[in-house]
């Protein structure tokens, strides 16, 4: 409600392309308890701001208008040491409603503080994301650690589960923000942060990383699926498997090229001798949705590009351009294109 | 008294003969005295000259038009951004430039363009508003030009030479610590850090010893126009912010090459403390560029509505306050950072309460407006786009000082829109009317009206187009110093607007500087006073004479040219064969002291050269702290040794 | 049109110097002592913003700077105030041939102090580079060095001109008078400085 009201003033506003879009990086979709007590709060603020402007541009065009009398204290009139005294009035009374309005946002800004403080009280899962230039870890732990697995870029969360996500950041400082479900929250190395999550309806949130951390800040995405608890449930116990071992004899082939070549002391996949931490977790790869934090669509023909030269597609990025054979490189794509 | 006797004989001769040195009066007034001030007063010709000068209105003017051509560079990469970001997953320019374009255009405008520029203005038209003929310690003030110039000199060559800093105006660490920012780049942002904070320093010293102690007689602090007060609430700001800089900037050099570790997390530091510290200056920063544009509002209003501001105590208690909130509120900055959560409506009232002093000047200036008569001439009209525009940037600035609603949209266009609102409409708008107000006065030309009108509409509007639609990409989820965004977000349409913007904005800024230089051969000549205006910079020629005024003029009412139009009281006796100024008391300006004034110096120069080389060096060996001060401090101690070690009946030192 | 001049007052009597608030040297040299004491002021939070991270502090395996040096360095501080007070009201009192006597006793004493210093970096227990506690040591120990030695040079260059003839002038007897007030100051910043490196640790 409060989102369609905002989204019509936008729609006033701005002329109404810009908004006739699927809003799945905005803070207009209200897919979250959070995102929707920011709207409300924007909401609020927006109408005393507009109210005060409409006064101030009264105000002004009322002055210029009345320019035009006979008399004024003005200094031609030998009356500039004086004022209407309508002005001393008005001015207290002025002071008196800024005061007033600016109390009231306050009050309106401590109320949703509160009710999101509230809100993030009793988190029911709990969720570690670390970032690196310029992609992120996830990790979903659990008592017995065999139930702890590592993912990259992506996040399910089920809807109506309120969910703590912690931050951390293993170099420079990033910012976490998936503005569809809550505002941001910094991963500051040396630090531990964290957001509460409360997710209010199903589907695929956009997020992106929203404080400048080096050559590829824009290129730091991740994505958040909610889920009904029962795909959730799904995933999160396909994700708690290890890899399959590669079928095919290409399949092969790229196995132990990925597991013996330099891929693995970057890379880790459950299961295999490969356990490297400085990229992604590739367990899962193309159960993803994108590659490299949202860089591109996971597709085969995406995946190609990446490995043989990701340096081209994101430039600075901290994985090299690994000189491979054209066969190598059919093969280690066959190959991971069954970490489904 | 512990002197012998043949110094005090040779004192009280001396005294004798003094009484004996030609000064102004009723017997020596008009060209006469012109003549012979002159003489005192003129700097030495040439280029030596020109480097020498401590002339207040030379190096204002420098100053001015250095800051303007950095706005034009800083202007030139905002509009190469804007290119970048018209489409969406563009390829003109490369993430690694991207970066380097942001950084520079925003160091530039915060540190080169816009404080700079306000204090020039200052250094310019302060001694002139107060009725005097110099700034105090001119010296002090050359050799703050010339720290600017080499400083803004400095990043640019570096720029140029392909090691221009990427981390952003703010230089969080640790991405701008030795592990992430390899190479000099960041030395080289650190560096122009220095320089310019040595400067601002330098000035603001200048100026509050300048308004404290140089107006004219009766000039009380009651009567002093409220530009000179911005003023001295922004120099103070400047001594109390500056060190914080210099400060977190030195610690980062520090660990950049000498290996300390103060923002090393795993070694007891802490990257937040670089946050901290810069924001203590950074907030304060926003002022100190924003109050003098709010005094550039008070001096227009005054004389284009023909009366004095309305509510002037409250004008000036507005001024005071606002220069002590903005030292509470830097952690408004620093909301996403994971602050205690008892704190946050500590935080947003903080952030908040700034508005009551702004929105009470905004009210004076209304309320003069309806008071008053106002004319509406080029100056005026940016006036009215200051109030339409700034006033919008302020309720967003409001808007993001709560803290739920900022943790949405820090690091978002929308917070790029609301500091450009406030930048350019709260400040860049007024700094262009003013040029216009001030441009007879410095250069004895009008400048045109019709081209100005111009200007001003396509500024205006072309500012609009080119900002309004950021709030929108903010909301839709667009993160700040992104060279890039993927189609599809709703995003292409707000920025291909903003940049179409931002080109009508660069048009009307070239509008206006083909308006400066064409009036300059063609512009109708200025009578002393063509606004018709109120204070004491409009009592003297346009342009002023070397020596601002061939009398001391003697100030009775706050409009001191509105009340004696027929013939203006001046103070008599100043020395006219050196340089010789007049102090007065603090808060009364009462005669108190004749201060000479120090002659044209090369050793500000000097100086700043070599420590300037000292500056530059030590990006590349700590050794330059050992070779580097050891000429500076030479340099500095000629500066100071008097020209002649013989006494002097009124000693002319510095 | 330039309004023309009505003849009031002549300031032709008025003095060239005076002590205190009335010159102008004097608000410049306010401002210098603030923007320094600022510096120090941010320095000193910097460090207790570090401390307060920490379990123990100084971190764990390392002990406080040594007390002696700097202890002495305390000593010699507050005692040059008394040659310092000498100067400032010999300058008043337009006593040169004392200034010009009792300068060099402040210059050694500088001197004096600039050694000491040397032995206090050797006592500080750490390097630069240890960790944040010892570069934020340092750092405030470097910074208060370099606050001395300016003064010290100022001084000795100051002291280089009251020898000549001009010294008789009163403006220079300003400046002799707004040296000895920043020598007080720099005494003055050094109590602080003190407690912070070298008794908090010891908390
Ligand atoms: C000229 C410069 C200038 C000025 C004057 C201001 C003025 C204000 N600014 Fe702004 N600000 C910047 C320049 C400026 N700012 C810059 C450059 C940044 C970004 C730095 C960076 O990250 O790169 C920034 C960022 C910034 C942030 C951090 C955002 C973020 O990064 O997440 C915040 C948050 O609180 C903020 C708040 C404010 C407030 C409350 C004011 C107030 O002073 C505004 C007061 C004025 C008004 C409110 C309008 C007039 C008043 C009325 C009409 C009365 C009625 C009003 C009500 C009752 C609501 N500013
Ligand atoms: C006073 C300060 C100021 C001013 C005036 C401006 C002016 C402009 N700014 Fe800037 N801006 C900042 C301060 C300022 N900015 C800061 C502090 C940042 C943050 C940086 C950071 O994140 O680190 C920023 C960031 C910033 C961004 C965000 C970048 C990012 O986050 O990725 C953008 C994007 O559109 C932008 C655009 C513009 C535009 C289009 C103008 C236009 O108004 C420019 C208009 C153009 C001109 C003024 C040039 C005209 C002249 C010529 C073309 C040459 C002719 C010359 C002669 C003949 C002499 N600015
Ligand atoms: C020096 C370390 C390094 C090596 C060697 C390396 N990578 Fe990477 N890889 C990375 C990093 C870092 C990223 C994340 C890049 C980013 O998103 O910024 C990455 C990302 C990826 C991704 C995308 C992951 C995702 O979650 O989207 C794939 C697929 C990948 N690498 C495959 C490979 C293969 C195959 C090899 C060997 C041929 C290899 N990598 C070798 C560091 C490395
Ligand atoms: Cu990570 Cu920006
Ligand atoms: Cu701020």
């Amino acid at each position: 409600m409060i989102a369609r009201l905002r989204m019509a003033a936008a729609a006033l506003l701005l002329s109404a392309g810009a908004c006739s879009y699927q809003h799945y990086q905005s803070t207009f979709s209200d897919a979250a308890v959070e995102a929707r007590q920011f709207n409300i709060l924007f909401v609020i603020f927006l109408v005393v701001c507009a109210v005060m402007y409409a006064l101030v541009i009264t105000f002004l065009i009322a002055g210029i208008a009345r320019r035009r009398r006979s008399q004024a204290n003005v200094m031609e009139e030998g009356r500039h040491h004086e004022s209407d005294p309508l002005m001393g009035t008005g001015l207290i009374g002025w002071g008196a409603l800024v005061a007033t309005g600016l109390v009231g946002l306050a009050i309106a800004s401590f109320f949703t503080d509160r009710s999101m403080a509230s809100a993030a009280a009793r988190p029911k899962l709990l969720v570690t994301v670390t970032a690196k230039q310029w992609w992120w870890d996830v990790r979903y732990e659990a008592g017995d650690k065999s139930k702890t697995f590592h993912t990259a870029n992506e996040i399910h969360l089920p809807v109506g589960v309120p969910a703590q996500i912690v931050l951390q950041s293993d170099d420079v400082i990033h910012s976490f923000w998936v503005p569809s479900l809550a505002g941001k929250q910094d991963l500051i190395p040396g630090r531990v942060n964290d957001i509460s999550i409360t997710p209010t309806r199903v589907g695929i949130y956009r997020g992106q990383c929203a404080e400048y951390c080096g050559a590829e800040h824009a290129k730091m995405a991740l994505t958040v699926d909610v889920d009904s608890y029962g795909d959730f449930l799904n995933w999160w116990r396909h994700q708690l498997q290890s890899a399959p071992p590669p079928a095919t004899p290409l399949a092969t082939a790229g196995y132990n090229f990925v597991t013996s070549r330099n891929c693995s002391a970057c890379h880790a996949i459950a299961g295999t001798p490969a356990n490297g931490t400085v990229g992604p977790d590739l367990t899962h790869l193309a159960s993803r949705r994108s590659i490299a934090a949202g860089a591109m669509p996971m597709s085969e023909g995406n995946l190609y590009g990446w490995v043989a030269d990701p340096q081209s597609i994101k430039p600075g990025n901290h994985m090299p351009t690994i000189g491979m054979e054209p066969d190598q490189l059919h093969a280690v794509i066959a190959y991971l294109k069954t970490l489904k | 008294m512990n002197e012998p006797p043949e110094i005090r004989e040779q004192d009280e001769r001396l005294a004798k003969e003094c009484k004996k040195i030609v000064r102004d009066g009723p017997k020596l007034t008009g060209p006469r005295l012109e003549a012979r001030l002159d003489r005192a007063w003129r700097r030495p010709p040439g280029i030596i000259g020109w480097l020498a000068t401590v002339d207040h209105k030379e190096i204002g003017r420098r100053y001015i038009i250095t800051a303007l051509l950095f706005l034009a560079a800083g202007g030139f990469l905002a509009l190469l951004m804007r290119l970048q970001l018209a489409r969406p997953d563009s390829n003109l320019i490369s993430p690694q430039r991207y970066n380097e374009l942001f950084t520079m255009h925003g160091s530039t405008m915060m540190f080169l363009f816009a404080v700079p520029v306000m204090e020039g203005v200052a250094v310019f038209i302060i001694p002139l508003m107060l009725g005097t003929r110099s700034t105090a310690f001119p010296r002090l003030n050359a050799f703050s030009y010339f720290m600017y110039l080499f400083g803004g000199l400095m990043l640019w060559i570096a720029f140029v030479l392909n090691i221009g800093p990427d981390i952003g105006w703010f230089a969080y660490t640790p991405l701008s610590g030795p592990q992430f920012s390899p190479g000099k780049r960041a030395d080289v942002w650190a560096q122009m850090i220095t320089f310019t904070e040595v400067a601002a320093l330098a000035a603001a010293v200048v100026l509050v010893c300048t308004i404290l102690k140089t107006r004219a007689p009766g000039m009380t602090l009651a009567r002093m126009p409220l530009f000179a007060w911005a003023m001295l609430v922004v120099a103070v700001m400047i001594i109390f912010s500056m060190p914080a800089v210099a400060l977190c900037s030195g610690m980062l050099i520090s660990d950049r090459l000498v290996g300390t570790n103060f923002y090393n997390a795993y070694e007891h530091g802490d990257a937040l403390l670089w946050q901290h510290l810069f924001w203590f200056f950074g907030h304060p920063e926003v002022y100190i560029i924003f109050l003098p544009a709010t005094g550039f509002v008070s001096v227009m209003v005054e004389t284009f509505c023909r009366r004095p501001v309305f509510a002037y105590p409250v004008v000036v208690l507005a001024l005071i306050s606002t220069g002590i909130l903005a030292f509470g509120l830097w952690v408004h900055h620093m909301f996403a950072t994971g602050l205690p959560r008892v704190g946050y409506s500590f935080y947003t009232s903080a952030s908040m309460t700034v508005a009551i002093p702004t929105g009470l000047q905004i009210f004076c200036w209304l309320a003069t407006m309806w008071d008053g008569r106002p004319r509406f001439q080029v100056p005026m009209l940016y006036v009215v786009g200051f109030i339409v525009t700034f006033v919008i940037g302020g309720l967003t600035g409001v808007i993001i000082a709560s803290v739920p609603l900022d943790l949405q949209l820090h690091d978002t266009y929308f917070i790029v829109a609301h500091f450009h609102y406030v930048l350019i409409g709260g400040a860049v708008f007024p700094l262009l009317g003013i040029l216009t107000y001030w441009y007879p006065k410095i250069t004895g030309r009008m400048m045109s009206e019709t081209l100005g009108k111009i200007g001003f509409w396509m500024l205006f509007l072309g500012f609009q187009l080119a900002f309004f639609p950021m709030h929108f990409s903010g909301l839709l989820g667009m993160p700040r110093r992104v060279y890039t965004y993927p189609a599809g977000l709703g995003l292409e349409l707000p920025n291909l607007l903003s940049s179409i913007g931002a080109f009508v904005v660069a048009a009307a800024v070239v509008i206006f500087v083909v308006n400066g230089i064409v009036s300059l051969y063609r512009g109708i000549p200025a009578p002393a006073n063509p606004w018709g205006a109120a204070s004491l910079e409009w009592a003297t020629m346009s342009p002023p004479p070397a020596y601002n005024f061939a009398h001391i003029p003697v100030v009775e009412s706050r409009t001191p040219l509105w009340d004696n139009v027929a013939d203006l009281p001046v103070v008599t006796g100043l020395r006219v064969d050196e340089k010789e100024t007049l102090l007065t008391t603090v808060v009364a300006a009462a005669p108190d002291v004749r201060e000479p004034v120090p002659a044209a110096s090369l050793w500000p120069f000097v100086t700043a050269c070599a420590v300037g080389i000292f500056f530059v060096t030590s990006i590349f060996s700590p050794w330059a702290i050992v070779f580097g001060t050891i000429p500076s401090a030479i340099a500095a101690a000629a500066w100071f040794w008097p020209k002649e070690l013989k006494r002097h009946p009124e000693p002319v030192i510095t | 049109m330039i309004p023309a001049p009505r003849f009031t007052d002549s300031v032709a009597d008025l003095p060239t110097h005076k002590f205190g608030p009335s010159s102008l040297t004097w608000w410049g040299i306010l401002g210098f002592m603030i923007i320094e004491g600022t510096f120090f002021a941010l320095a000193f939070a910097a460090y207790f913003f570090l401390m307060g991270h920490e379990q123990g502090w100084p971190p764990e395996g390392r002990q406080p700077p040594n007390l002696l040096w700097g202890t002495l360095f305390l000593i010699i501080m507050l005692l040059s105030e008394i040659p310092n007070s000498m100067i400032k009201k010999a300058a008043h009192e337009r006593d040169v041939p004392a200034i010009r006597r009792l300068m060099p006793v402040i210059i050694g004493a500088g001197a004096v102090l600039l050694i000491i210093r040397g032995f206090e970096f050797n006592n500080l227990n750490c390097r630069w580079t240890d960790d944040a506690y010892s570069s934020i040591v340092w750092a405030i120990l470097f910074l208060h060095t370099t606050h001395i030695l300016t003064d010290w040079g100022d001084t000795i260059v100051l002291w280089a001109l009251m020898m000549t003839d001009v010294g008789w002038e009163g403006r220079r007897l300003v400046d002799t008078d707004e040296n000895c007030l920043y020598w007080r100051y720099v005494w003055l910043l050094w109590i602080p400085v003190y407690l912070l490196v070298y008794w908090v640790p010891r908390l």
